[in-house]
């Protein structure tokens, strides 16, 4: 492993001295720019340290000559964001809803922002489109739960339904008929063959007159001796052909035997302050809703 | 060079070497890990943290075993685009008593720090079902067998004191009760105000609408109480942490 370290290259720099094989290493030094870039590393580490939080000391890092803080960035920017429209989301918390459509300005803002709180918020459940799903009422048309008129569904946004989020969630809880034995099974298929014909669907003629007498005591209460239902009550419509949960006979067994419960979140950052809904949110949904065609 | 020269000491003595790179690495280690355990803004002490309730770590449990984690993360960071889509930025304090915690850096699916009360339990139990009956774009499995398998809380006291060991501060009480508080969280009628003075906050419902205590049950009571714990209108972070 000797080598021969008096062996000079061109440029004049000898070998390592290290041979293997009669393989022998030039000793070239570094390239300068290599070297001299690590040098300024170094240095700029050493500022870097000084600029930023970083030394740990006894019982808190420094902070850094620049004040930087992740959280405070955030913050930062944040509310730079918010400073841009601060005027418009004053004005839009504190908006009379019912006459929010006469401020283009505001209405448009309100419209586009609330699409973007939909699609973040609620299109889970509502779908994308906000067509709904089965339990999950399509906020399209016309037929509403609780009131469609645009302070309405900010109330429903706010306090939601049928929560233990908020003490102000709208409720009503339909009996469960059969798990409950309020009604027997063949009371149940006569309510339900009753619903079919108030409805306009196919049925038994038979049963569904039996069972009116039994909607009549049981069920006109809510849904009104009509069967239109209440809609502020959160009874629905059983005369049309809009159904939560279905409207075929099975369907309806289930719905009069177990019940139903759908809940919706309380969206207010009053119940959920790390991820609820700013008032001017809840009111720019509530305006984006409402403009999708079925508002009141 | 004299200094070279004698560099060839250690390079020509592998264990010298072994035992001088462990001591360089070592100082590397302390300078960066140690000052995290006793700087005052590395720890951050937030009131309602508590730690997990029995069901809630069954739960927890649950989710790590079918690596929900793989495709959720449970970290909120301190950016403005992820605190206006999922809530406020989490918080070390929030995820104190997670162990391991459920972080992560791969969302495939949201990330699930705040999703607690976001969505109805119903919800929940459809989506578990089959999640592209709510959420048609959704890439997520189906996890409805989890309905099937009924937990009677038989080791759960094992579980609490196995958190215990790696340092969560369940109280004797506590230990005592796993099993009562276990199943009175999934049943609204039981007399669950034990629960609630130990675990304040705790959510008592039967959560997927069905008899028995399900692994469904432990995993939505778990989801349905994530990031729920901190109250941000009493409580402002400071801003240098």
């Amino acid at each position: 492993m000797s080598g021969t370290p008096e062996k000079k290259n061109e440029d004049g720099y000898g070998t390592t001295g290290h041979e293997w094989d009669g393989i022998e290493e030039w000793n070239n030094p570094l390239p300068r720019w290599w070297l001299w870039t690590f040098y300024i590393t170094i240095i700029w580490g050493i500022g870097y340290t000084i600029a930023y939080p970083a030394w740990p000391l006894v019982d808190r890092a420094t902070a850094g000559l620049l004040g930087y803080s992740t959280r405070g960035e955030v913050a930062e920017q944040i509310s730079e964001f918010e400073a841009r429209n601060a005027e418009l989301q004053v004005q839009l918390a504190s908006a009379d809803l019912n006459t929010i459509s006469d401020d283009a300005a505001l209405f448009n803002y309100a419209v586009q922002g609330g699409a973007a709180v939909f699609r973040n918020n609620c299109s889970q459940c509502h779908g994308s489109g906000a067509a709904g799903a089965v339990g999950y009422p399509n906020l399209l048309d016309d037929a509403w739960l609780w009131g469609g008129t645009i302070e309405e569904i900010a109330y429903s946004v706010r306090h939601g339904i049928r929560n233990e989020q908020s003490l102000d969630a709208r409720w009503s809880q339909m009996p469960a008929f059969g798990a409950d034995e309020l009604l027997d099974e063949q009371q149940i298929v006569e309510v339900a063959h009753y619903v079919l014909q108030i409805s306009g669907q196919a049925h038994d003629a038979d049963l569904a007159s039996a069972g009116a007498e039994t909607f009549d005591l049981e069920c006109s209460g809510c849904h009104m001796a009509d069967g239109t239902g209440d809609m502020l009550g959160g009874a629905p419509n059983l005369t049309d052909a809009i159904w939560l949960y279905g409207g075929d006979e099975a369907t309806l067994i289930e719905t009069i035997t177990n019940s139903r419960f759908g809940v919706m979140p309380a969206w207010s950052e009053e119940f959920r302050p790390a991820g609820g809904l700013s008032d001017s949110e809840i009111n720019a949904v509530a305006t984006y809703v409402h403009q999708l065609g079925g508002g009141q | 060079m004299a200094l070279l020269d004698k560099h060839t000491i250690i390079e020509k003595n592998a264990t010298l070497l072994t035992v001088l790179s462990l001591l360089v690495v070592t100082v590397g280690g302390i300078v960066e890990i140690a000052p995290l355990f006793y700087l005052e803004n590395t720890i951050e002490e937030v009131d309602g943290v508590r730690p997990y309730s029995p069901l809630e770590l069954e739960g927890r449990e649950v989710y790590i075993r079918e690596g929900c984690y793989v495709c959720h993360s449970q970290m909120v960071r301190p950016m403005r685009d992820e605190v206006e889509r999922y809530g406020h930025y989490s918080l070390a304090a929030e995820s104190m008593y997670d162990h391991p915690f459920q972080w992560g850096s791969k969302r495939t699916g949201p990330d699930l720090a705040r999703v607690g009360g976001r969505y109805s339990d119903e919800w929940h139990v459809v989506h578990l079902r089959d999640p592209q009956s709510v959420v048609p774009e959704s890439v997520m499995p189906k996890y409805g067998f989890l309905e099937n398998k009924l937990l009677d809380g038989e080791y759960i006291e094992d579980l609490l004191l196995t958190h215990r060991a790696v340092g969560v501060p369940y109280t004797d009480e506590m230990i005592e009760a796993a099993v009562e508080d276990f199943r009175a969280q999934a049943d609204p009628d039981s007399d669950f105000d034990g629960l609630l003075e130990r675990y304040p906050g705790a959510q008592v419902r039967n959560f997927d609408g069905q008899p028995g205590i399900s692994e469904t049950d432990a995993l939505i009571a778990y989801l349905q109480m994530l990031g729920t714990l901190v109250d941000f209108s009493t409580f402002t972070p400071d801003a240098s942490r």
